[in-house]
């Protein structure tokens, strides 16, 4: 594998100015009649980060923020509208729509974990062969050997030699998440992209998979998008951690510095939300309104009509996010000083 | 403390299936004061829902209560006839479910749907009870409630929607709500507000509410007490601070350990090994003892009762005494 032979710190994925719109259906008979123009929506605009080998960037932001096709767009799910994917050193999209032979070698440094244990994993196939696919696939291995590989894979996520002749209805969702794992390390990728792996699981069962994630993660050194809802969660797994609203990143920071000094009111106010079990109980910080519809997104930030510190600017002018050190912040109010 | 508004005694919840008969709720018993909030936590499948849904006289069929008694203020309701219950279910005991789509119906603006219930359950005129319906909105802050009042279900977010059903809930002024997953299906930040507006509008009423969740973090600044459940039973009940920082069951305190918290600095989670037994081969003795570090012969033999252990009520032969605080 080149991801092994390659430096600790390398990047070994990229988004550059990534975008992604869709188009919303617009009736034909509005179309032709009303002259309705067919709109777009915007759902990841302008988003750049990198991840290198070994380290976990967690991605968290409320449903409908564009987490998900974020994490689609980087193993190639998506197509961009604007700006490109690179997954080691290749523009992931370009190198899909190339050649065979590369674009097979690009898939196999690449994978994904689903949120949904049950609906990812083929109810007619026992788990040894959903497991043996991608390395048949991919010609990783001869036919004779997959089978001492699948083995040797399902060991490392905890599971037994004999679950090799089951089928995914005779597993608990944990296990399932397992086998989702097992699958996408079977072609020995250098990136994964976990899209909340653990939000279907119950809290003991979901101890279990994120130790699992951090224990592989760290093993084979994966770079890796850890997307979720859940903060709580992302603490625990990622290096790094972006804050997510209505498509573009807000903030983007150290873990370390994003839970400690959060800088962004969106990052303040998520972080406020959370309930903490051991943490004194003052009571929640309450929350002024709700995500808006990102089909007419706020002008300026996004965020100005839920924010305390919104002014004139930021009803009126969109914030780049900046740099300030190993932290970068899109916000006015921080960077002029106000907060 | 005064008498108890709901009392469950030795609940048992069957269901007959072709393979024979589960047991799915086995010897379930707790109060609920009037004004309490009651937390019932626990993993998927292990009885919580069922709980509620037997309360509320809505058990899905083949489901059956197969004995022990519910008594809300002192009468039984468990063998109410259907009718019966109907009217006591919305005038006394309001639900607030998971999924807000659900509990509204779609064809029908939020308006009408409010009207309705508040007259089946009030001797309100139309217009009363239009000024009413305002009202609860009012209190459940629904920004414009009066614009809102035409609206469809469909024209509203996640967070606004329950809102409504809360609003539905507290239409005829019930003494009890059970709450199913309110905040479930919602962002965090929504989730926050829900949860503020239940616990100010239940407060204001001296309503109780049995808030099922499988979300410590909300149980922990929302309850007064909380019931945890395991494999169809309550393996541990008592005070909330009390059972979240000195649990007394080694399945409450493992529960415990593998929330992730943001107040803690460790770098690896607690976890419990293995995983909810299921209905078909719930494990002899205590259900827990296959997964639990504690686990004796006694344990795999017989079965405890809850009995006192400090300020918490556990089901175990051999409670974690002397706990730290967490």
């Amino acid at each position: 594998m080149s991801a092994a032979a390659a430096e600790p710190g390398t990047v070994v994925a990229q988004a550059r100015d990534l975008g992604r719109s869709f188009a919303l259906h617009t009736p034909r008979t509005d179309r032709l009649l009303s002259g309705v123009a067919p709109r777009r929506i915007q759902a990841v605009e302008d988003v750049s980060f990198t991840i290198s080998r070994g380290r976990t960037l967690g991605l968290v932001g409320e449903s409908g923020c564009g987490k998900s096709t974020l994490g689609r767009l980087m193993v190639g799910l998506e197509t961009p509208t604007a700006g490109s994917a690179w997954v080691g050193g290749l523009d992931v999209h370009a190198t899909l729509a190339g050649p065979a032979g590369a674009a097979r070698a690009l898939r196999q440094r690449m994978q994904m974990i689903f949120q949904d244990p049950y609906a990812s994993l083929d109810p007619r196939w026992r788990v040894g062969d959903i497991v043996a696919e991608p390395l048949l696939e991919q010609g990783v291995v001869a036919p004779a050997q997959a089978p001492e590989r699948v083995a040797a894979l399902l060991a490392s996520v905890g599971l037994e030699g004999v679950d090799v002749r089951k089928f995914p209805h005779q597993f608990s969702g944990g296990q399932r998440q397992r086998i989702s794992i097992a699958r996408a390390l079977a072609t020995s990728p250098a990136f994964l992209v976990c899209d909340e792996p653990t939000s279907a699981l119950d809290v003991s069962v979901q101890a279990q998979v994120l130790n699992l994630l951090l224990d592989v993660q760290r093993e084979r050194a994966l770079a890796c998008l850890f997307i979720s809802h859940n903060l709580v969660v992302v603490r625990y797994v990622a290096d790094d951690v972006a804050v997510m609203y209505l498509g573009r990143l807000v903030e983007l920071a150290p873990k370390a510095e994003l839970f400690g000094a959060p800088r962004h009111p969106y990052t303040r106010m998520l972080l406020a939300a959370v309930p903490d079990l051991r943490g004194p109980q003052p009571g929640r910080a309450p929350v002024l309104g709700e995500v808006p519809v990102p089909l007419v997104p706020p002008p300026g930030c996004a965020f100005h009509p839920r924010c305390p510190h919104a002014n004139e600017r930021c009803r009126s002018e969109r914030p780049e996010l900046l740099a300030e050190g190993a932290v970068q912040v899109a916000c006015h109010a921080v960077q002029e000083g106000r907060i | 403390m005064s008498a108890p508004l709901l009392e469950v005694r030795d609940l048992c919840v069957d269901f007959p299936t072709r393979h024979g008969t589960l047991r799915a709720l086995d010897g379930v018993s707790f109060d609920i004061a009037a004004g309490e909030i009651l937390g019932v936590v626990g993993e998927s499948g292990a009885g919580k829902s069922l709980t509620g849904a037997a309360i509320i006289g809505l058990l899905e069929p083949p489901g059956r209560i197969c004995g022990g008694q519910i008594l809300f203020d002192g009468r039984r309701i468990d063998d109410l006839p259907r009718e019966a219950m109907r009217l006591l279910r919305g005038k006394q005991i309001g639900a607030i479910f998971q999924d807000p789509l659900t509990s509204l119906n779609p064809l029908v603006p939020i308006g009408d749907q409010l009207v309705e219930t508040l007259r089946t359950h009030l001797p309100l005129s139309a217009a009363q009870a239009r000024e009413r319906a305002l009202e609860l909105l009012r209190q459940t802050g629904l920004p414009a409630p009066e614009a809102r009042l035409s609206q469809y279900p469909h024209e509203f977010s996640g967070g606004m929607r329950q809102r409504v059903v809360i609003a539905l809930a507290l239409a005829g002024e019930p003494r009890l709500i059970v709450a199913d997953e309110p905040t479930t299906a919602l962002d965090v930040a929504t989730q926050a507000q829900i949860i503020r507006l239940l616990r100010e509008v239940t407060q204001a009423r001296g309503a109780s509410v049995m808030l099922i969740t499988h979300d410590m973090g909300i149980v922990a600044e929302t309850c007064d007490r909380v019931a945890v459940m395991y494999a169809g039973r309550i393996v541990e009940i008592g005070p909330v601070r009390e059972l979240i920082e000195r649990p007394a069951h080694p399945y409450t305190a493992g529960l415990m350990a593998a929330v992730p918290s943001l107040s803690d600095a460790g770098a690896r989670l607690a976890q419990i090994p293995g995983a909810l037994p299921r209905l078909g081969d719930i494990p002899s003795g205590c259900a827990f003892h296959p997964r639990c570090p504690k686990a004796s012969p006694r344990c795999v033999a017989e079965r405890p009762e809850l009995a006192l252990v400090r300020r918490t009520r556990a089901a175990c032969w051999w409670p974690i005494v002397a706990g730290p605080a967490a």
